[in-house]
């Protein structure tokens, strides 16, 4: 599903530049739930950031499905986020003045899907995330749980092949936490690939694999014995 | 631009941000609204001033005749100069194409009596060219014609005030009037935009003047209107040009400064037009800078949304919308708000200026008003200025990668 040939990536920083990704090679199969571990200032969120196009990078190779990810420009860059990628945030990013289902139903605007199907669509992902009842409801009306339950049902709704999250547990507290990544478990049940990138031990457990990274390298990348979170919800 | 769906998506996004459509939309209404209030009170002193100046006709020459200060051709100095009646047909004939009317002028004061009641008032006794020379508006009947001229008929059009101090209430048309010791019957009723003075005028046809007068041929005055689009250079030309004929015709010396008396409106009206140009100056220079105060205002309520806005469009980025589909939904708001706004800034400004327009008479402000074209342009040069502000935000916004802009504070 994703194949990354030594990666790299650098950012100015006034006169000096800063080498954040060193090469970094790793192959994503269909269906994986990995973790990209590391510290903050290892990379990680770079690496996301390339992953998700949101941020280009410097050298080497990038194919998402097939298709090499290079030279894009902003509109094919959207295109491309839109059918490939569903996000999830550390900070949910709702469109705050948009309720819950006319946020989820905002990738399929842009897939430009008509009124009535989208809707439709949101709704049934809504319920996936079991807050069917909570469509009219504003993200201020929500608890940070439940924002992120919205967020995770956004990121499904466009269908992408591969979902990202960044940090996706990092504002909750640890009873929600362990409820959002119940949710990405069953989620990657269903056949998703879903790359989550955290510092947590404990979150990164509860996935199938575990990508270290440090100082902009990948310094482990283990199989792991998956934790269910639903036992300890 | 006529995608159902965005239009929607639009309106959801104005609806549910009520505050900020609510300033962007008040500040171009209200930048409308003084707009259109300065113009108009502007074109109402314009108004004023016309009134004042530009009563009569401005494209006329008066002729007076005088006594002659040098001795010419064998005659002596100090002689009386007088016009005739064949000099109106010489005018007509030798500057045929310079002209548009020949009127003579002669006026006479007389005791006017219609009943018990009488008072003194001047009559004019003219041909019918006058009524273009004095503006002379008809309010009922008709004015001096060609037949009165010809008959010699003792008809005679009466102001507006002469109406009102000798028949009060009554219809004065058919009605017989004693001017001095002779009967005149009244056929017209005029009112005039140059005052009091001008309405209390009493007109008669030159030729019963002068039938009147001892079957005399003298004319007092001549005045000569010529086709406005002989300019002011044109008109001093035709002055000129009428000075020469009319000395050589009466045996005056060229270098005689008496004589003749030479009268052209087109000097004051010469004046009149730098003024009034100088009042529209002031006029539109208000109104530009409304209008800037307007455009500074938009601009700035403009970049404050984009600003605000950031990070929902770094949303909306990451979840797939294309750099054009973002400046597209911010310039459609942007245009939608300004136009209704502009709109409704347009409409309040003229219903306010039409109830004012009365009450500000005294203040030299005579019906203020501003014509639609320029009201129209106003509203859509703001319009346009407000998808320009819009645009340079926008553009920058788009061009935003997400990660920037959803990066946590």
């Amino acid at each position: 599903m994703i194949q990354i040939k030594n990666l790299h990536k650098s950012y100015k920083m006034g006169s000096s530049s800063l080498h954040v990704l060193k090469g970094i090679n790793f192959n994503v199969e269909e269906g994986e739930l990995v973790a990209i571990m590391g510290s903050s200032g290892s990379g990680k969120s770079t690496l996301l950031n390339i992953l998700g196009m949101l941020d280009s990078a410097d050298d080497g190779e990038y194919i998402l499905d097939q298709v090499p990810i290079k030279d894009l420009n902003e509109t094919k860059a959207a295109k491309y986020r839109n059918k490939f990628l569903g996000f999830v945030f550390q900070s949910f990013n709702l469109i705050n003045y948009k309720s819950a289902l006319e946020n989820v139903s905002l990738p399929l605007y842009y897939q430009r899907i008509p009124r009535k199907e989208r809707q439709q669509l949101a709704l049934e992902y809504l319920e996936k995330v079991g807050l069917k009842d909570w469509a009219t409801h504003l993200p201020s009306e929500l608890s940070g749980g439940q924002k992120q339950r919205v967020a995770i049902a956004r990121a499904l709704a466009s269908r992408p092949k591969v979902l990202l999250a960044d940090e996706p547990t990092g504002a909750l507290d640890s009873k929600t936490s362990y409820e959002v990544m119940d949710l990405i478990q069953k989620i990657n049940e269903e056949g998703k690939t879903i790359l989550v990138v955290t510092h947590e031990r404990d979150i990164a457990h509860m996935c199938k694999r575990i990508v270290q990274l440090k100082d902009g390298v990948i310094i482990e990348d283990k199989k792991v014995d998956q934790v269910l979170a639903s036992a300890h919800v | 631009m006529f995608n159902r769906d965005r239009w929607r998506e639009i309106f959801e996004t104005m609806g549910k941000n009520k505050l900020r459509t609510f300033l962007s939309g008040f500040t171009v209404a209200l930048g409308i609204f003084i707009f259109i209030i300065l113009f108009g009170l502007g074109n109402g002193l314009k108004n004023t001033f016309q009134e004042f100046f530009l009563d009569d006709a401005s494209n006329a020459i008066f002729l007076y005749p005088g006594r002659t200060s040098m001795p010419y051709k064998g005659f002596k100095a100090n002689r009386r100069i007088e016009f005739k009646n064949e000099d109106l047909e010489d005018i007509r004939q030798n500057f045929a194409m310079l002209t548009e009317f020949v009127t003579p002028r002669i006026s006479r004061s007389a005791l006017t009596r219609y009943k018990n009641e009488s008072n003194t008032y001047t009559t004019r006794a003219v041909a019918p060219g006058h009524q273009m020379v004095e503006k002379t508006i008809l309010m009922k009947g008709r004015y001096i014609n060609e037949r009165d001229i010809k008959e010699k008929t003792k008809n005679a059009v009466i102001g507006r005030l002469v109406v009102k101090d000798l028949f009060k209430t009554e219809d004065p048309l058919g009605k017989y009037i004693n001017v001095g010791s002779t009967a005149f019957k009244v056929v017209g009723v005029f009112q005039d935009d140059g005052g009091d003075r001008e309405e209390r005028y009493i007109y008669i046809p030159f030729t019963t003047r002068q039938l009147l007068e001892k079957s005399n041929d003298k004319v007092d005055q001549i005045i000569v209107t010529f086709p406005k689009e002989l300019g002011h250079t044109g008109a001093i030309a035709l002055e000129t040009s009428l000075k020469k004929y009319f000395k050589d015709k009466k045996s005056i010396d060229p270098r005689d400064p008496n004589g003749i008396y030479f009268q052209n409106l087109t000097d004051d009206l010469k004046q009149s037009q730098q003024f009034a140009v100088v009042l529209q100056l002031i006029v539109s220079f208000v109104g530009l800078g409304t209008l800037i105060a307007g455009i500074i205002g938009i601009s700035n309520i403009m970049v404050f949304v984009v600003k605000e806005r950031t990070k929902e469009l770094g949303i909306r980025k990451a979840l797939g919308a294309t750099p054009k589909s973002v400046i597209q939904m911010i310039l459609q708001e942007s245009v939608l708000i300004t136009a209704i706004s502009g709109y409704v800034g347009l409409f309040l400004g003229i219903v306010v200026l039409k109830n004012i327009g009365l009450k500000l008479e005294e203040y030299f402000i005579k019906d203020p008003y501003i014509d639609l074209g320029t009201a129209l342009t106003a509203t859509l040069v703001l319009i346009l200025f407000g998808a320009i502000a819009g645009y340079i935000p926008a553009k920058r916004a788009s061009s935003i990668k997400p990660i920037v802009a959803l990066r946590d504070e």
